[in-house]
């Protein structure tokens, strides 16, 4: 099954690439708020039950794909 | 004296720790590669060295941490044995969680390559005996993510322990804000972990030793561990 992992910064957690981000687009006019950047990660992952499927991704992300000190993580099974 | 130097591809200060462990201090120090599952026999120390291991994929150390070598790293440092790990290597260490916290982009998202001062916050170390506490010295710093940060409650716990080995100083050794190059909480440089065996920092003692090549302020973390293994 394909599964989405988002990894996203912790809130708290300092994003100076959002905030360099954030100060180009209000160059260019547009009105925007707390950009936050993350990671997105698409990968297939054999299986029929998504909730199996989704746990595996789980501890994927506990043993590589997250560093819990500064980002979390949101599963999709697609 | 045995030094072992783990070499990751994208490992490119495993030169310098060669250079200083090796020709300036004169110990046995030998280059490991990444695949090799054991480290030479009676390492005394281990020294991960900076670079970009596996091309900082994924986050900075976070491949490295996981090659075979790693294992036996970890079985020394969980006997007692001496590790230390500069700039990348100080990131592979958080990553292989033998200390805590994370190194992330610098505040100014620059890399930055400049000398830095570095207070002494704790001399009762192999790595910083022959120096003093809050003793100044300079030495280089060469990063993009040395930004150290940890949650809230487990910074309080690292400085009520005494995890803050290096912090960023003036030249005349105040620390603040104006002095912290990249952002670090509380300006910390480098932290040892609670056994005091695996410390960790950015700036580079292995570039500032030999007298040919420039200043030599990272000479004093080099005799502390030649004091250390000579059991004075």
């Amino acid at each position: 099954m394909k599964v989405r992992v988002s990894v996203q910064l912790k809130p708290g957690i300092l994003d100076p690439q959002g905030k360099a981000v954030e100060q180009g687009l209000h160059g260019f006019g547009f009105e925007v708020e707390h950009v936050r950047i993350g990671r997105l990660i698409e990968m297939e992952v054999p299986g029929q039950d998504p909730a199996d499927v989704k746990a595996r991704a789980l501890a994927m992300c506990e043993k590589l794909l997250v560093n819990p000190v500064m980002e979390k993580a949101s599963i999709e099974v697609l | 004296m045995r030094v072992a130097v783990p070499v990751f591809p994208g490992s490119n200060c495993d030169h310098d720790a060669l250079h200083a462990c090796g020709t300036v201090m004169g110990w046995d120090t030998i280059p490991v590669w990444h695949m090799e599952t054991r480290l030479p026999e009676h390492t005394e120390l281990v020294f991960v060295p900076g670079g970009f291991s596996y091309g900082d994929y994924l986050r900075c150390g976070a491949i490295a941490a996981l090659a075979p070598i790693m294992a036996d790293i970890r079985r020394h440092a969980d006997a007692g044995g001496l590790v230390l790990g500069v700039c990348n290597g100080f990131q592979i260490l958080c990553e292989a969680q033998l200390l805590p916290g994370a190194l992330l982009r610098n505040e100014s998202l620059r890399f930055i390559h400049t000398d830095v001062h570095l207070r002494v916050e704790r001399a009762d170390l192999p790595f910083t005996r022959a120096m003093k506490a809050g003793e100044v010295f300079q030495v280089p710093i060469a990063h993009a993510e040395g930004n150290y940060t940890l949650d809230p409650a487990d910074l309080v716990d690292l400085e009520a322990r005494g995890g803050v080995a290096f912090r960023y100083c003036s030249p005349g050794g105040e620390t603040g804000e104006a002095h912290v190059p990249n952002g670090a909480m509380n300006g910390i440089a480098g932290i040892v972990n609670v056994r005091g065996n695996v410390l960790g920092m950015m700036p580079h003692p292995e570039r500032a030793v030999d007298p040919k090549l420039g200043p030599t302020g990272g000479l004093g973390m080099f005799r502390s561990l030649a004091e250390a293994f000579a059991g004075a």
